[in-house]
């Protein structure tokens, strides 16, 4: 790796979430992947300190065999269980619980799903298990749709990080709506991650450029051709966005503006 | 003692605890959360709590997600 992407690696910028620091800003998730192996080198790639898990019925028939976290350590990740699948407020709220239990942690993301086809969140049901969750003592990291007034209103309860969606889950089809992700970075003072949609490098790079705290994303990476060079990517992709919001990008002009001087021009 | 076990029916001995059932489907404790009817069981319950006729368990792990 080149010494200018150590350089990035090593400054001092971070994000924190319930009271824990965090300086990589690509959050992955851990499905799809062909393998475990494939999950483990991705996720190094990724630079992640932040992995998205499931919980699920253990298979009663096949004992313990592998499991993920002899690839993908928690003491070394922190695991951010997730309520994906999950349609009501009650399977969500029962689903963290179980989370919380399983992993000894309050630090969660809650998703509730109103339709197969576009897994679209339901608002009103996402507010309702926040509230169950948040008056419960949990962290609540808050996947939702890119409407501002919803999104304040999960701050105002208490949510720890604003998730809106770039575009359905899975589709890769990048932010559709800049405006709303940039809306909601401005109106809020927990950190904002786009979560969801993103289909290469240049959609991380664009959340960034809005000003996002961070990108989560699982498709994009476990679906590319090469999961562990498309991991690699977004990293730096990242990187690349969030250096250029902390630049602060040039103007945009409606006419052209030539870069070296007109001056001592031979004749 | 027939009880559920993750939506199937399970017939398991009489008189055993959450433990000897883990033991028996070689599950790590630590790596698992266990609601028993509708109740979420915490970790330092499993060696003293048995299993009755009817219990309706849900044993889950975390696993790949996104």
């Amino acid at each position: 790796m080149s010494a200018a992407v150590e350089m990035l690696n090593t400054d001092n910028d971070f994000f924190e979430v319930a009271g824990q620091r965090f300086t990589s800003r690509l959050l992955v998730g851990t499905g799809k992947y062909k393998d475990f192996t494939e999950t483990k080198k991705a996720i190094e790639a990724s630079g992640a300190e932040i992995v998205t898990v499931a919980v699920r019925r253990v298979n009663i028939h096949a004992g313990k065999g592998e499991m993920l976290q002899d690839y993908v350590d928690p003491k070394k990740y922190t695991y951010l269980p997730n309520t994906a699948g999950c349609f009501t407020a009650e399977d969500a709220i029962r689903t963290l619980r179980l989370a919380r239990e399983a992993g000894g942690w309050n630090l969660v993301k809650l998703e509730v799903l109103g339709d197969k086809t576009t897994l679209y969140p339901d608002m009103e049901e996402t507010l309702r298990a926040a509230k169950v969750l948040l008056d419960d003592g949990f962290d609540v990291m808050v996947y939702c749709t890119d409407d501002p007034i919803a999104a304040k209103k999960l701050e105002d309860m208490g949510c720890c990080a604003i998730m809106p969606l770039a575009a359905p889950i899975g589709s890769g089809l990048g932010i559709q709506n800049p405006l709303n992700i940039e809306l909601i970075i401005r109106q809020s003072s927990v950190p904002v991650l786009v979560d969801a949609g993103v289909g290469t490098a240049s959609d991380a790079a664009v959340a960034m450029e809005l000003g996002c705290d961070g990108v989560l994303m699982n498709t994009a990476i476990a679906e590319a051709k090469d999961p562990i060079r498309m991991a690699r990517a977004m990293k730096l992709a990242i990187q690349a966005g969030r250096e250029a919001y902390l630049a602060g990008r040039m103007p945009k002009k409606g006419y052209a503006d030539a870069s070296s001087p007109s001056q001592g021009l031979i004749k | 003692m027939n009880i559920t076990l993750n939506g199937e029916a399970f017939i398991f001995t009489s008189g055993s605890s959450i433990s000897d059932l883990l033991k028996t489907l070689d599950l790590e404790v630590e790596k698992v959360a266990i609601e028993r009817n509708m109740e979420i069981l915490p970790h330092s319950l499993y060696d003293n709590t048995h299993i009755v006729d009817g219990d309706n368990l849900e044993i889950v792990h975390f696993i790949g997600g996104g």
